[in-house]
C-alpha cells in the first residue's frame, strides 16, 4: 500500500470520528431526530473491510451506518443532510441516520431490522452469481444478528449456493446492552460459520491493517464463489444509541478499550514507520474538522424535502 | 379463445415471462426438481435449468431476502411461497423491506419483485393451513397485491405483475386451479389496479374477488332465474385498491353486498363499505352487507369447514336483505 492510500485511510477514519462527534452534538440540539447509533470506535473496521473492496462490490450493513458509508465514499455532507432529514441527504430525507445509501457507489444502505438485511445480502450475490461475474457482496452486522433466525438462513442459504458474500461480524461486545455470553450460546461467534462449513477467520478490529489484510485475503477466496465469515473483535466507545445509560458495562471496561483507540494506534503506526510525520497528521485531522463543519452547513442550509415526494416515492412510476 | 385452467394460465404467463426475457428467475421450496407443490412450474426446471429455476431450503425469509436483494440488483425474481400461511413467516422481508426499500432511501433503489403465493380455506388443511390474510398484506403502501378470480386475469395479471417495477404480492387460491375459462391465443397483460366488472347487472352490486368472485358469479347466475339481476364488480387487486367501478356500479343499483374469503373484521369488505359510505352517501338504499368467513380459526371437520366459510347461499340470502 503507497503511501497517500494510508494517508487516505487515516483520513477516512478521523473523518468518520468529527462526524460521529459532530452528529452527537447535533443530536443534543435537537438538529437530529429519532436514533442516532455512533460507529466511534469501530472505524477500523468499516474503513478496513472497505479499503479492500473493488469499486463494484456491493456493500451492506446494518443501522450504525455511518462510518461505512462513508467509507464507501459518501461525502459528510451527504451524510449529515440526511441526518438533518434535508432533501440534499443520500436518501432524500426519506431515511435518516439508520437509512443511508448511495446506489452508485455500490453501498445499498444501512438497515435497521436486526438481521433484515442478511438475506438481502445472499441475493445482491445471487445476482453476481447469475450473471457470472466475480464481484463480492460485503455484509456486515454485530454480533447481537447472530442470533436470529435470518443469520443462519442467509448464512446456510450462501454456502448452498455457493454464493460470494463475505460476512463481517462487527463483535463490539454488546447487543444493545446484553454481552455477547449472555445472548449467545457459542461466544466465539465465528465458530457459528463453522456450523455451515463455512471459512472463517478472527481479526484484530480495532488495527485497521489488519482488518483490510484479513479482508483481501477472505476476498481472494470469496470471488473464487464461495461465501468466507470474518469476525472483527471492535467495541463502541459510545452507548448503543444516544440516551443509553450504559448500565451494563464498566468505565474501567470502556477505558481499557479506548487505550487501544483504532486511530491512535494508526496515528502511532504511521509516525513509527516514517510514513507520515505529526504535521502532516495534523493536516488531515484538520482537513477532517473542516469538512465536517462545510458539511454541517450544507446540511444547515440546505431544503427540506416537499410532501409530494413523501407520496411520489411510495411507488416506481 | 381457449379454454384452459388456472393453473395452465399461471404456468403459461411464468413460461412466457421467462422466455421473453433472461432477468426472470424462480425460487422457492420444491418449485424445480418437484415441478412446484400445486404442479405449477412443472417442466420449468428441465427447461430453463437450475439457475434459473432454484430450489431453495424451507427458510421463507430468505427466500423472500434473497428475492428482495437480487430484485434491487437488477434481477426479476418471483419468489414462491408455497402457502400465504408460511409468508407469516416472510413478513418481515415483506413489509419492512419489499414495501420500503424504495421510498426509504430516498427512491434510488428499486424492488422488481413478484412473491407467488397459494392462500385459502376448503381443503380441509386445519386452522394454520387455510387462511385467508390478504388484507394484513394489503395495509402496506409499497406493496401491490393482487389476487385473480379467473384464468384470463391470473394469466394477464401475473404478466403484468414480473414487469412491473415494484414488489407484487400475487395471491393465488388453493381451490382455483382447475377453474376453467377462456384465455386469448396470443400475448396479453391485465393492468394492476384495475377493477373489473365480471358481470352485467341493474338490480345490486357484488364486490369480490379470489375464490369469492367464482362463488359470486354462481349466486348472481341463481338469482337471475329469480328474476334478479346482480352486478359482480371484482376487484383483482386490493393495493392499489380501483373503486372507480365499484361506486359506478352503485351509483345505478344503490345496493351492495361484499363478499370475501376471510374474516369480516377489518376485511375487505369493512374497507370497501367504508368507501361506498365515504364517496357515494346519497346512493345507499340500503345497508351494505357484508359475507365472509366466520370468525374463528378453521376446524378440520369437511361439513364444519364448509359451514364457516362463505357459500353461495350466504351471498343469495345478503343479496334479498339489501334488496
Amino acid at each position: 500500500m503507497d503511501r497517500q492510500e494510508l494517508i487516505r485511510l487515516y483520513y477516512q477514519m478521523v473523518l468518520i470520528r468529527r462526524l460521529e462527534e459532530r452528529s452527537a452534538e447535533l443530536y443534543q440540539q435537537d438538529k437530529i431526530g429519532g436514533f442516532l447509533h455512533l460507529y466511534i470506535g469501530q472505524e477500523a473496521v468499516g474503513v478496513g473491510v472497505v479499503s479492500a473492496r473493488r469499486p463494484q462490490d456491493h456493500v451492506i450493513t446494518a443501522y450504525r451506518d455511518h462510518g461505512i458509508a462513508i467509507a464507501c465514499g459518501l461525502t459528510a455532507e451527504e451524510v449529515i443532510a440526511e441526518l438533518l432529514g434535508k432533501e440534499t441527504g443520500c436518501s432524500k430525507g426519506m431515511g435518516g441516520s439508520m437509512h443511508l445509501a448511495d446506489v452508485d457507489k455500490r453501498f445499498w444502505g444501512g438497515y435497521a431490522i436486526v438481521g433484515g438485511h442478511l438475506p438481502l445480502a445472499t441475493g445482491l450475490a445471487l445476482a453476481e452469481k447469475y450473471r457470472g461475474t466475480d464481484t463480492a457482496t460485503i455484509c456486515f452486522f454485530g454480533d447481537g444478528s447472530t442470533n436470529i433466525g435470518y443469520f443462519h438462513e442467509a448464512l446456510n442459504l450462501s454456502k448452498v449456493w455457493d454464493l460470494a458474500v463475505l460476512w463481517v461480524c462487527e463483535n463490539n461486545q454488546y447487543g444493545m446492552g446484553t454481552a455477547v455470553e449472555r445472548a449467545s450460546a457459542v461466544s466465539e461467534i465465528r465458530r457459528k460459520a463453522e456450523g455451515y462449513g463455512m471459512a472463517n477467520a478472527q481479526v484484530d478490529g480495532m488495527d485497521v491493517l489488519a482488518v483490510r489484510q484479513a479482508t483481501l485475503e477472505a476476498l481472494e477466496r470469496v470471488r473464487q464463489g464461495e461465501p468466507f465469515f470474518l469476525e472483527a473483535m471492535t467495541y463502541r466507545f459510545r452507548g448503543h444509541s444516544m440516551g443509553d445509560p450504559e448500565r451494563y458495562r464498566t468505565g474501567e471496561e470502556v477505558r481499557k478499550w479506548q487505550e487501544g483507540d483504532p486511530i491512535g494506534r494508526f496515528y502511532d503506526h504511521l509516525l513509527k514507520e516514517k510514513i507520515a510525520d505529526q504535521a502532516a497528521l495534523e493536516a488531515e485531522e484538520a482537513r477532517a474538522e473542516k469538512e465536517v463543519e462545510q458539511a454541517v452547513r450544507f446540511a444547515e442550509a440546505s431544503p427540506d424535502p416537499s410532501p409530494e415526494q413523501v407520496y411520489d416515492l411510495v411507488y416506481v412510476k | 379463445m381457449a379454454i384452459i385452467t388456472m393453473r395452465q394460465a399461471i404456468s403459461q404467463a411464468l413460461w412466457e415471462e421467462m422466455d421473453r426475457d433472461e432477468r426472470v428467475i424462480i425460487l422457492g421450496e420444491e418449485v424445480g426438481l418437484w415441478g412446484g407443490t400445486y404442479a405449477v412450474t412443472k417442466g420449468f426446471y428441465d427447461h430453463f435449468g437450475p439457475e434459473r429455476v432454484r430450489d431453495t431450503p424451507i427458510a421463507e425469509g430468505v427466500i423472500a431476502g434473497a428475492a428482495n436483494g437480487a430484485a434491487m440488483a437488477g434481477l426479476r425474481p418471483v419468489a414462491e411461497i408455497m402457502t400465504i400461511n408460511f409468508a407469516f413467516l416472510a413478513m418481515d422481508q415483506i413489509v419492512n423491506h419489499s414495501a420500503k426499500i424504495h421510498s426509504m432511501f430516498g427512491g434510488q433503489i428499486k424492488v422488481p419483485l413478484v412473491i407467488r403465493t397459494v392462500g385459502g380455506g376448503g381443503r380441509q388443511l386445519g386452522s394454520t393451513h387455510s387462511q385467508t390474510p390478504d388484507v394484513v398484506f394489503a395495509h402496506f403502501p409499497g406493496l401491490k397485491v393482487v389476487a385473480p378470480g379467473t384464468p384470463h386475469d391470473a394469466k394477464g395479471l401475473l404478466k403484468a405483475a414480473i414487469r412491473d417495477e415494484n414488489p407484487v404480492l400475487f395471491i393465488e387460491h388453493a381451490t382455483l386451479y382447475q377453474t376453467r375459462g377462456e384465455v386469448p391465443e396470443g400475448e396479453y397483460l391485465e393492468p394492476i389496479g384495475v377493477s373489473k366488472v365480471q358481470r352485467s347487472g341493474r338490480d345490486v352490486t357484488i364486490v369480490s374477488y379470489s375464490k369469492m368472485l367464482q362463488v359470486s358469479l354462481q349466486a348472481a347466475e341463481q338469482l337471475a332465474a329469480e328474476g334478479i339481476e346482480a352486478e359482480v364488480v371484482d376487484l383483482r387487486t386490493l393495493r392499489p385498491l380501483d373503486m372507480g367501478p365499484v361506486l359506478q356500479s352503485f351509483r345505478k343499483t344503490n345496493r351492495a353486498v361484499i363478499v370475501e374469503g376471510g374474516w369480516r373484521s377489518f376485511g375487505v369488505g369493512a374497507e370497501v363499505a367504508a368507501r361506498i359510505y365515504e364517496e357515494a352517501f346519497d346512493h345507499v338504499d340500503a345497508p351494505i352487507r357484508r359475507v365472509a368467513q366466520q370468525e374463528v380459526p378453521l376446524p378440520y371437520n369437511r361439513e364444519l369447514e364448509q359451514m364457516m366459510l362463505p357459500q353461495i347461499e350466504d351471498v343469495i340470502r345478503a343479496v334479498k336483505e339489501v334488496l
